[in-house]
């Protein structure tokens, strides 16, 4: 690459990428769960995918029942650490809050649910939980991101014999891989990779499903199969320079930022990230917190268009990150290693079916930014060849069709969730889908029998 | 395993959280929505003489931001007849027969009176009954409920009444709008009783609207004393539950009831004598669903601290309590302030200048104002360190001059009497107590 970024000094980098929400004191958490008014029937309950009982948490940290409080948690969500930390809160439960009616700051639930978790780990997960004896059944879940380790520990604690096969060294999906390291750290996924583990479940890691072992194989030794394979990555931008020496995809580059190895990545002076999803802001600030002088976000439709959460750009504008709207890359400059980026201005026309406006590029706008590096951010695509091997399987709007009862696919032996059936939303979305889909899968095999 | 489940006085239940007879065991619907939450006992809502109720009967003080910290009320017994109460109680009963349900009864002060009322209610099959001698307003002014719990010879004379026709366990709950305590208990224990409830609530006015000068609540224009329970009635209770658990004249079983929210306040109550704890104010703001927390939050202390069952606390906190003439006067702490938690508000400078013994300095340092104990003047009366809004930052440090315990009690018995203040000052000094 051209015109690397200086390396920055391991304390500058650790600035760079403390939490953003700190762990609150106990004195902290007691005053805030005492502000919480413990309404019944909240709507901030409802808001969270997972369901969480979050009245009956936060009243529990308020009385100092903290085992408690992680018990009420746990018992809706399996993956209640990464997602203290991760969830979009504004969206979710802390944007339901009934203090926003009153135009009050809402109870930060996030942070108080991550004070009951953090203790719950810290106190070497005492157990609160009692699996049913083991039924004799086996079911092999594909990928351990969050859908399939919160369906895997669903599934033992109900009394099923459960694999989880993962292709990367490294379990949690991208919990470990993906998620910014200044919302969490990736051994937080890892401890909550521990606490499935606990309750009987084998993760093969290195075990790429369809390369590794055969789908028929697998699909042979278990009852049935959990789909959590999550998204692949970018697709091509289809331009010319797309494969030149500086232009990567945006996952590679997360992965490699999330595993803390801030000195071995490297990222140039100037970046251009393409797409301005939640991923292109991840993807832009961690550039700049490694050092990068110029980053700048490149977006074909305008700011009211951009599908990044509104936190995430203020985030993201906070770092000083440049936005480019209404602006597309047409042709990546450069003799083998990136130089610069050619670029259309675009305008808006009538919304797609969607409701999304098209875009279209105005003749004879080109223009170029110099740039070092590229980070394609155009979202991700879905793992069709490897689905294409499973007979029957029905797809909806390039998604894998499923029940949203029991996460049934239209293959009755196969269930799935998270990212692959939902296009990619949240973790906790993920986590919901999991423990859903283990219960669908219980139904499944016992009316069979 | 953790066993909850408690004895009083010979009324069983798998844990000691009971309703305590008010609204929210008003009726079967609610007693039975109690219970499949996981309530393990409840005391009925008052039934006796006929009564209507006023329309407003609440009044409530909230406190920095903090909804009902006391709640008042001028609701009278049940004002629903005997015969739908009673009929409820028998079904309650019948559907639930592992809790405990006791009836609560309040009627004339005439002996048939009361034993037709008794063998009425046995024959509902419930687990015990439980005298109201505490309803502060309107019932005692018909000559019934702290009417008789105010004297004691009344207390003893019904219980007698009570006990000599009832083949059920029988608690007395007494009124704390009394001088001693103990005197009430001591005469429900003349009268047989096999165990004591308290407390019922203290006699309160509310407060004044400063707009119409009436009291709150008004009943159009017109209020009078109400009967305060909740949050900020707690360390009354505790107090007069203590000082019924440690008099050996007494010696029975008791429920302790009185501003109970949590399984922390339920704990104390029991470190203090309480077999089991009654609740109201915290189910009338929050509802039956607080049992959750309670029964799990206590569960999950007893397992930190080891304990497997009710009996292996209860009482144990009794053994602190005694006279302050034996308290050891060379018990000595001082305060300490962690500079790195300061904050600088120097709350505990203005407390400790204003309203104790000017023994804190404030100090510039790096810009700010710094609070410092002198610590050599410090009295340790931990005015400061209450204050201090930041955990941890002020702690009171034991700072004895190694000499061995003495007592008031003891040290009378040492120095010349009738005491003087030079010989109370000699010793003072010996043990480098300096009083300003
Ligand atoms: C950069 C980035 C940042 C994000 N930040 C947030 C955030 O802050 N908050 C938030 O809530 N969400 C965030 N998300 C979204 C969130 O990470 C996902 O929604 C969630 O991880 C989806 O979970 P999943 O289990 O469906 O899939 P994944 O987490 O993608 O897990 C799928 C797993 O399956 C494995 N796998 C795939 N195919 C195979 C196969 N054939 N054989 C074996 N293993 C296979 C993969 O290696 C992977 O480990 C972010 C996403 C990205 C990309
Ligand atoms: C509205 C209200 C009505 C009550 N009615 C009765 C009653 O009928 N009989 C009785 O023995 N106590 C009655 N009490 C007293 C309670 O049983 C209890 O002793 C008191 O409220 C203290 O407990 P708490 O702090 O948990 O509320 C009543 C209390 C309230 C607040
Ligand atoms: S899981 Fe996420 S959305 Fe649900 S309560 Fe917790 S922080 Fe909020
Ligand atoms: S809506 Fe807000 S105040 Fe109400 S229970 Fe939820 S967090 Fe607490």
């Amino acid at each position: 690459m051209n015109n690397l970024a200086p390396k920055l000094t391991s304390e500058q980098y650790e600035n760079n990428f403390t939490e953003i929400h700190p762990a609150f004191n106990q004195n902290q958490a007691t005053v805030e769960a005492n502000r919480c008014l413990y309404c019944f029937d909240s709507p901030c309950m409802k808001a969270c995918p997972t369901h969480i009982d979050i009245s009956t948490f936060i009243k529990k940290i308020a009385t100092g029942n903290i085992k408690g409080s992680a018990k009420t948690i746990l018992e809706s969500n399996w993956i209640a650490l990464t997602c203290a930390k991760a969830c979009p809160v504004d969206v979710l439960c802390e944007g339901a809050c009934v203090y926003n009616e009153r135009g009050e700051k809402p109870i930060e639930i996030g942070r108080l649910q991550r004070y009951a978790i953090d203790w719950y780990f810290e106190h070497g997960m005492p157990s609160l939980f009692t699996p049913t004896p083991k039924n004799g059944k086996s079911v092999g879940v594909i990928g351990a991101g969050p859908a399939g380790l919160a369906c895997a520990a669903e599934l033992a604690l109900l009394g099923y014999d459960v694999t989880i096969y993962e292709g990367k060294d490294l379990p949690g999906g991208l919990d470990t891989m993906g998620i910014a390291p200044y919302k969490m750290s990736y051994m937080d996924s890892l401890k909550e990779v521990k606490l499935v583990e606990s309750f009987g479940v084998k993760i093969k890691t290195r075990v790429w499903v369809g390369t590794t072992i055969t789908l028929a194989e697998t699909a042979q030794m278990h009852d049935a199969i959990f789909l959590s394979i999550g998204l692949g990555n970018s697709p091509d931008l289809n331009i010319p320079g797309e494969h030149l020496e500086g232009v990567c995809d945006a996952l590679e580059f997360i992965e490699n930022v999330t595993t803390r190895n801030w000195n071995s990545v490297d990222v140039g002076k100037r970046v251009a990230v393409i797409g301005a999803g939640n991923t292109a802001i991840d993807a832009a600030t961690e550039a700049k917190r490694l050092g990068a002088e110029q980053v700048m976000i490149i977006y074909r439709r305008s700011e009211e268009e951009m599908p990044a959460y509104e936190f995430e750009y203020d985030l993201a504008k906070r770092d000083g990150i440049v936005f480019h709207f209404l602006t597309a890359p047409s042709r990546i400059i450069g003799n083998g290693q990136v130089e610069g980026l050619e670029c259309v201005k675009m305008k808006l026309g009538m919304p797609d079916v969607k409701g999304r406006r098209t875009s279209h590029s105005i003749p004879n706008s080109e223009f170029r930014i110099p740039v070092d590096m590229v980070i394609k951010s155009i979202g991700q695509k879905p793992a069709e060849s490897f689905l294409s091997q499973i007979s029957n399987l029905k797809f909806e709007r390039g998604k894998i069709w499923v029940n949203t009862e029991t996460m049934q696919t239209s293959h009755p032996k196969y269930f799935a969730g998270g990212d692959c059936i939902n296009g990619g939303k949240e973790v906790v979305n993920a986590a919901a889908d999991g423990k859903r889909a283990a219960h669908g899968i219980d139904e499944y095999l016992f009316s069979r029998k | 395993m953790i066993d909850l489940s408690i004895n009083c006085a010979g009324i069983r239940s798998p844990n000691p959280f009971w309703l305590a007879s008010a609204p929210p065991s008003n009726s079967a619907y609610q007693v039975c929505k109690a219970f499949e939450q996981g309530w393990g006992g409840a005391v009925w809502k008052t039934i006796g003489e006929p009564v209507m109720n006023t329309v407003n009967r609440y009044g409530a003080i909230d406190y920095n931001g903090q909804k009902i910290i006391g709640l008042n009320n001028i609701e009278l017994i049940s004002d629903r007849p005997i015969e739908v109460n009673l009929k409820e109680i028998t079904e309650t009963k019948k559907l639930w027969p592992d809790r405990a349900v006791i009836a609560s009864l309040m009627v004339e002060s005439k002996r048939d009176v009361w034993h037709d009322i008794v063998k009425r209610t046995i024959d509902t099959g419930c687990d015990g009954i439980e005298l109201n001698y505490g309803c502060p307003h309107g019932m005692s002014e018909r000559g019934m409920g702290s009417a008789v719990g105010q004297v004691p010879e009344y207390c003893a004379m019904i219980t007698e009444w009570v006990t000599e026709v009832s083949t059920i366990p029988v608690l007395v709950k007494l009124t704390p709008n009394i001088g001693d305590i103990r005197f009430p208990a001591r005469a429900a224990k003349k009268g047989k009783a096999h165990g004591i409830s308290l407390i019922n609530t203290i006699n309160t006015i509310m407060g004044i609207d400063l707009d119409t000068l009436e009291l709150k609540p008004s009943v159009d224009g017109k209020g009078g004393h109400g009967g305060y329970a909740g949050p900020a009635v707690k360390p009354i209770a505790l107090n007069m539950v203590s000082q019924v658990a440690i008099d050996p004249e007494v010696n029975l079983p008791i429920s302790g009831i009185g501003g109970i929210s949590t399984w922390r306040d339920a704990a104390e109550f029991i470190l203090l004598g309480a077999s089991s704890v009654q609740v109201c104010t915290a189910v009338m703001h929050y509802g039956f669903r607080i049992i959750n927390d309670l029964v799990e939050g206590l569960s999950n202390w007893m397992e930190e601290k080891r304990l497997q069952t009710i009996e292996d606390f209860r009482g144990k906190s009794l053994r602190c309590i005694t006279d302050f003439g034996n308290l050891n006067l060379l018990y000595k702490t001082v305060a300490e302030i962690d500079e790195a938690k300061c904050i600088q508000c120097n709350l505990c400078y203005i407390a400790c200048e204003d309203g104790a013994h000017q023994c804190i300095d404030i100090i510039p340092h790096n810009g700010k104002n710094q609070p410092k104990i002198r610590q050599p003047d410090c009295v340790g009366c931990a005015l400061c360190f209450l204050v201090c809004p930041v955990d941890n930052c002020i702690s009171m440090v034991r700072k004895d001059d190694g000499s061995e315990a003495i007592t008031w009690n003891e040290l009378m018995r040492q120095l010349p009497q009738p005491l003087t203040w030079e010989s109370l000052r000699q010793f003072q000094k010996k043990h480098g107590i300096e009083i300003h």
